[in-house]
Order: structure tokens, then sequence, then C-alpha cells
């Protein structure tokens, strides 16, 4: 009896330990967690060093960047990489809104501003120089069965809106739509609401969480049409042209294709007037490796 | 040197007792940690009771309302249909079935547990949903104003879910039924009752904590389901009525997690502690139930 009234006494002990632990204890472990991940960057960056000596890693210090936060997948990437090739220099990226980003850009408190649109004529004005990183692009697919292969940029509004319901009002068959798309947050969904101006007006009939997931439902479902990342269309669906114009790299970088945005990473007045981080940030970025992680995260490298 | 033996075997034992507390403990701490400041920021009421949910849209919108109905409604349709078909499963097994065909549906049932979730959102993707989609066409054939969901809805969520709680409520209601006494079945036989009017009117009854006991595992098992559900359900947030393609507690934390920031973040966090206490009731209500159990037992 007695034994079993400690036992008990432990446990309690050890639950109250453990309601202090928690209590104060997240801020913690993440820091540790960062130093970890840190000392293995670190190790990283040793290995590269010793596999090509002659890369510029002398330098430090650290490049501020903010904005668009469409572009956080590759900016997380691409500073991951560009940080474990160059162990001297941090970067940092905050995602505030491509409005945000120029603002801070043009008031001097970052060195690059992120945006996800091409630059406006007073932010131009302000000496901000537009440098297009990468470009990205959605294609709009349908079932293999559908008919329609042309929709106008107008049309593909209304059927997202739920003011369209039926592909016979765009010469196909009488077939409901089935509007699929992605969930709340998903950069793909971002860009596509934002380019239609349809921005949190949507109705969808179904959410995904996936790229794989609208591509596998569009093609199972008769009557469906959805978005994905130019990249991974596959002959399970068909590809609809948007205004006439088909999906492709060419188009996109032609300017002809209306579902692509560009990705700019701002400057105050052109790259070589930057101080040597920034030029090296962007030596990276239209470097080999620097292509790679582009397209990595799915996005079209400009001309 | 015994001592020092059944010294560390003991250590060994409270060491191991201790971590399932901690755990629960940690997780508890941290669900309404990170949980509650999102009440603070939006607002209870607007949180809770609010039905519009766009979480990026400006101003934001963060109401859950038509989450947590959907959950509960999916989860109450659910468990409206598996019990009566897991009940008379076990009547079945346990009362009516010769030993070989009681053999084959017993091992049938025990392979239905061990099927992962994923593959019953799978089977109900590819097959289920096409179906309830001819099915909604027939329904809404001249209703333009319905919105057509391609077969992910509700219905399709509460079909599988029925069927991912059967185990549970056939494993443990079996259990239950054959622990009835054979003296108050004979009674009952010698009294001139019919086999089926026994087991409706005296089995059923005798074993009916230990059916009570299965239905509510089956309702936590309902509830906290999130692959097969997000594979079937098509997650729009929408009222959950049959053929909407609708969003469950579990399925919005899968589904959004993955790119959310801010505020949009510490709501899905809320959503996690609702479901948390969901659960919770469910299981403190299981564990009176055993309590119950245990006294009018003994």
């Amino acid at each position: 009896m007695r034994n079993k009234k400690r036992i008990i006494a432990a446990v309690l002990v050890a639950s109250t330990f453990a309601f202090g632990l928690t209590g104060c204890g997240s801020s913690k472990t993440e820091t540790a967690d960062n130093n970890a991940t840190q000392t293995e960057d670190d190790a990283n960056t040793e290995t590269t060093d010793e596999a090509d000596a002659d890369t510029g890693s002398d330098l430090t210090g650290s490049i501020s960047l903010a904005g668009s936060t469409s572009m956080e997948k590759l900016c997380e990437a691409m500073s991951e990489s560009f940080m474990n090739k160059y162990e001297g220099i941090t970067v940092t990226a905050e995602y505030t809104g491509s409005g945000a980003g120029l603002e801070s850009l043009a008031a001097g408190s970052i060195d690059i501003g992120n945006a996800s649109r091409g630059l406006k004529d007073e932010e131009k004005a302000q000496g901000e120089v537009e440098n297009v990183v990468a470009i990205d692009g959605i294609a709009v697919i349908a079932d293999k069965d559908n008919k329609v292969v042309d929709i106008t940029s107008d049309d593909l509004g209304k059927i997202y809106k739920g003011e369209i319901t039926n592909w016979s009002d765009l010469g196909g068959e009488d077939q409901s739509i089935v509007v699929l798309g992605r969930e709340a947050g998903s950069g793909t969904r971002d860009a596509f609401e934002e380019l239609l101006e349809i921005k949190d007006q949507c109705n969808y009939a179904q959410e995904l969480d996936s790229t794989g997931a609208v591509l596998a439902k569009v093609a199972t479902t008769p009557g469906a049409i959805g978005y994905v990342s130019l990249d991974v269309v596959d002959d399970t669906v068909s590809e609809v042209k948007l205004n006439g114009v088909e999906p492709s790299e060419e188009k996109i970088k032609a300017g002809e294709y209306m579902l692509s945005r560009p990705f700019v990473m701002a400057t105050k007045g052109e790259i070589s007037e930057q101080n040597d981080l920034v030029k090296t940030w962007f030596d990276y970025i239209k470097s080999d490796e620097g292509k790679e992680v582009i397209k990595n995260v799915g996005l079209i490298i400009p001309d | 040197m015994n001592k020092v033996i059944e010294k560390t075997a003991k250590m060994i034992f409270l060491i191991c007792a201790i971590t399932g507390v901690l755990a629960v403990v940690s997780i508890t701490v941290y669900m309404f940690i990170k949980g509650t400041p999102a009440l603070k920021n939006v607002g209870i009421a607007e949180l809770l009771f609010g039905n519009v949910w766009k979480p990026t849209a400006n101003p934001p919108a963060y109401g859950i309302a038509y989450i947590i109905l959907s959950s509960i409604i999916g989860t109450f349709m659910a468990v409206l249909i598996g019990i009566p078909v897991g009940l008379l499963t076990a009547v079945f097994l346990s009362e009516l079935a010769g030993k070989k065909i009681a053999t084959i549906v017993g091992g049938a049932v025990e392979l239905l547990a061990a099927i992962p979730s994923v593959i019953y959102g799978l089977i109900g993707m590819m097959v289920l949903n096409p179906f309830l989609y001819k099915l909604e066409l027939l329904v809404f054939k001249n209703k333009p104003e319905h919105q057509f969901t391609g077969g992910a809805n509700l219905l399709a969520a509460i079909i599988v879910l029925a069927i991912m709680i059967l185990p549970t409520v056939i494993s443990i209601s079996t259990s239950s039924l054959k622990l009835v006494p054979g003296n108050i079945k004979n009674a009952s036989f010698a009294l001139g009752a019919t086999k089926i009017q026994t087991i409706f009117k005296v089995i059923i009854p005798a074993a009916k904590s230990g059916i009570l006991t299965g239905v509510v595992l089956g309702i936590g098992r309902a509830l906290g389901e999130a692959m097969a559900i997000n594979m079937v359900a098509g997650g729009s947030v929408n009222v959950p009525l049959p053929f909407n393609s609708v969003r469950f507690l579990t399925t919005q934390l899968v589904s959004e997690m993955s790119y959310s920031s801010g505020v949009h973040r510490q709501v899905l966090f809320t959503v996690g502690l609702v479901l948390f206490i969901f659960i919770m009731i469910i299981n403190f209500i299981l564990l009176k139930m055993r309590r119950r159990d245990v006294m009018t037992n003994a």
C-alpha cells in the first residue's frame, strides 16, 4: 500500500515536471534545433569548400530579403542551398507581401524586395530595378474526354466563381462542371486566383491538398476542371488553352499566356551597383546550381 | 545483490509507466498552449460559430462552425449505420452461426480491422466517388443551382466511416455477448421463448454495457479518422448535407497545415484543440461506463 502511494506520488511529480518543461520549453528546443542544423550546415559547407576551393567563401555578412508570400518556397530553397556554399553569409527572408517588401526596399531597410508581379511605374520611379529570377506558370486541365479545348480567361473566372456550371455553356457536352482547386494557403491557388482577379471569390467543389491529388481527381472525374503547376501536367489529363494560347514555356516567356507571373527580386539600383554580398547572391541564382533550385521548386527559368 | 536487481527492475517499470503519463500530459499542455491564442485573437464566438472559412482573404474569416458540424454529423451518421450492422453481425457470430461460418466471418472482421485507412480512402476514391457521382447526377438532374462535386461528399465519408468502425463494434460486442451466462439463456428458453425472442429480450439487454463500450469506441475511431476522409469527402467547407463536399476537423488540419502561417496557423491549432476536446469527452464517457460496469458486476 505504501509502495503504491509512492508510485502515485512519483507519477504526479513527474507530470508536474513535464508541465513545467513544456510550459516554457518550446522556444528553447527550437533554438537547440537551429543550432543543430547550423552545425550540420557548417559541416556541409566544409566539404563543399574542399571540393571546389575557388568559391569566394571569404565573404561574410548578411543579406536581407522581404516580400511576396508566394515566393517563400523559392526563397527558402535558394537561401538554404546558397548558405550551404557560402558559410560566412546569412540570408534572412521575411514574407510580408509583394507591396510591403518593395516599400521596405524603397525605405532602405532591406537589400532585396521580393515581388510576385512586375514592378509598377511608381516603384520603378523610386529607383527600384526589376530582376526577374523565375517565372511561375499554371496550367488549366480538364478530363481527357472533355471536348472543350479553349476557354477565355473571363469564362474561366466565371467557372470558378460558380457562374458557369455546365460545359454546354462553353460549347461542350451537356455535363456539369466539377470545379477542383487547392487548399487555402497554397501558392498555386494564390497565383491562380490573383491572376484571374477572383481572389477569395471562388466556389470550389473540392479543395485538394496536393498537386498530385488535383491531377488524379481531374483524370478520374468526368466534367472536372482543375489547375496545377505547369511542369507536372501529364497525359492523363487534357490541357486547356487560355484565350487561344496553349500553356508552354515558350508562350509564357513570350508573355502570351496569361496564367503566369514573374518572381522578381528587386534591388534599389542595378545589380552592378550593389554590394558584393548581393552580387554574389544574384550570381548564384544565375549559376547552374541556382537554376537547379528554381527547377526543383517547379518554376520556369527566364532567359 | 538481489536487492539491487529488485530495485533497478522496479525503477525500469516505473520509468516505463511514467512515459505514457508524460506523453498524455505534455500533449494536453501543448494543445492548450498552441490552441488558445487564436481564441483570443479571433474571438471565441467568431471562431466557433462563424460559418465563413476564408483564411487568406482580406479581411480573413476564420469560422469553423461548418467544420465542427460536419465532424459531428458525419460521425453520428456513420455510427447510426455502423452500429446496427455491427451489432447484428456480433449476434450472428456469438449466437447463430455454426462453428465453421463463425470462423470465416470472424476472420474477415479481423482482417477488416487490419486494413490501413489509406486503403479505405483509395477504394472510396476509386469506387465510391464515381458511383456517388452518378447518383448525384440523377438526384440533381434538373437543379443547376447545386454545385456538382464529382461524388466526393459527406455521404462518401459516412459510408467509409461506417465500414471502418465495424470491426471495433463487432469484436467488442461479440465478446460481451459471449459473456452472457448460459443459465439466463436457458431460463428464457425454458419459459418458451424462441431463439430470436431470447436474443432481443434477454441476451442483448444483458450485454448492454459491453455493447455500449463498442459504440463509444466506434465513435472515437470515426471522429479521429483523417486519411480516408481526406481522400473521399471533397474538402471544401460547406454545410454538411449528403451531396455537399465537406471538411472535417481532422482533414482541416491535414490539408492546410503545410502552407499556413500567422493567425491561420493558430486557428488550425485551435481546430486541433476542438478535436482533442471531443476525443477527451468520448474517452471520459467510456471511462465512466467501464467504472459503472465494474461496480454492477461486483
